[in-house]
């Protein structure tokens, strides 16, 4: 039987208040059975023979011992992890960016990188936001959400984003520095069809539904009246 | 300016300030210069300052605190939720609700839909214009 399917038991000496419990000592060593467990024994709690524990090889007094006490740092038992996601943003939530060239823009959230960035696409045919990272802090989410299941976004990561590491050449003047200007500017094909691919399938569930298109195609400002902090988004 | 609401029993009031804002109650008991017993199917019988409350135009026939039972079927009897809800006053707080609740989106189509119908305004005017020109 897996432990999983134990039936949550019942704590045996609850309590009155913090600290108080219910039984007493004796009552507890009745109620746990420990009298049947010595009884079963022959008399005495049943006991496991201890580990021979094996002779310390032995140390030799350092040769050197420091003239200062050099400090040890601190014990850090923190891990990385993902920033947590709020519980308002999930896979398909409309968000609106609000800091940036895009800000104002709405775009689909598509899932959380292991950097804690949020990857988000606009789709780029209706509003020009590529796939692209974006900080949970500089964001709304909104409570609109697009289907987003006939989506595969499991090639992305941060490497995918990262800058790409340029092979070092031979500092070379004149032709040898123009050339190279003129290769970088233009987006690699594979990219543009990772956008086109994953926009899609988005695009179609997005016409689905009435003036969402128009709707992610327009910004989001602050008109007269509007307070934010009594909006629902 | 003579007035034309009343406080008595059987008085319908909105609650305009504290716990139960914006909830209808009925005026069941006058306790003093100040206060008046409240009651209202959703909540318990209590009292309240009358500067919590805003008079209405409804009034429903009940004799001094009735029981929950008896205020329910007298409220019943006057159909006091509909005419509510027909007022004016009762509609306008209908409409700031929805409007308050309104998400993201909703706000967009709303837009949408006022430019539409401001199109088709202009446009039956420009027609009417040019029948008078």
């Amino acid at each position: 039987m897996a432990p999983q399917q134990r039936k949550p038991h019942v704590c045996r000496n609850p309590d009155l208040i913090r600290g108080v419990g219910k039984y007493s000592r004796s009552k507890m060593y009745h109620k746990r059975g420990l009298w049947a467990i010595k009884a079963k024994n022959g008399g005495a709690f049943p006991k496991h023979e201890k580990k021979a524990v094996e002779a310390a090889p032995a140390e030799k007094p350092p040769k050197f011992y420091p003239a200062d006490d050099v400090k040890k740092p601190l014990v850090n038992k923190r891990k990385a992890r993902p920033t947590k996601l709020r519980a308002s943003i999930t896979p398909g939530t409309v968000l609106i960016i609000l800091a940036g060239r895009f800000k104002g823009k709405r775009v689909v959230f598509l899932k959380q990188l292991t950097s804690g960035l949020l990857l988000v696409t606009g789709p780029f045919k209706i509003n020009g936001v590529p796939l692209r990272r974006v900080n949970q802090s500089y964001v709304i989410a909104t409570s609109t959400k697009v289907d987003i299941s006939g989506v595969n976004v499991e090639k992305f990561d941060d490497k995918y984003f990262g800058k790409k590491v340029e092979k070092k050449k031979k500092k070379g003047e004149g032709e040898f520095f123009e050339a190279e200007k003129e290769e970088k500017n233009t987006l690699p094909q594979d990219k543009k069809d990772d956008q086109k691919s994953v926009d899609a399938a988005l695009i179609q569930s997005i016409e689905a539904v009435p003036d969402l298109k128009s709707y992610l195609g327009a910004r989001f400002s602050l008109k007269a009246g509007m307070k934010p902090h009594e909006l629902v988004f | 300016m003579p007035f034309k609401r009343y406080v008595e029993i059987g008085r319908i009031a909105l609650v305009n300030y504290g716990k139960d804002y914006g909830k209808l109650v009925v005026i069941v008991d006058v306790i003093d210069q100040n206060r008046a017993l409240v009651d209202a199917p959703d909540m318990v019988r209590g009292q309240m300052n009358f500067k919590r409350l805003t008079l209405t135009d409804i009034k429903i026939d009940i004799k001094r605190v009735p029981n929950k039972k008896t205020l329910i079927a007298a409220m019943e009897a006057a159909d006091v939720k509909n005419k509510w809800e027909n007022s004016s006053w009762g509609r306008k707080l209908i409409v700031q609700k929805k409007r308050a609740s309104l998400n993201d989106f909703d706000r967009f189509k709303v837009m949408l839909a006022k430019i539409k119908k401001a199109g088709v305004v202009r446009q039956e005017l420009a027609k009417l214009k040019k029948e008078t020109a």
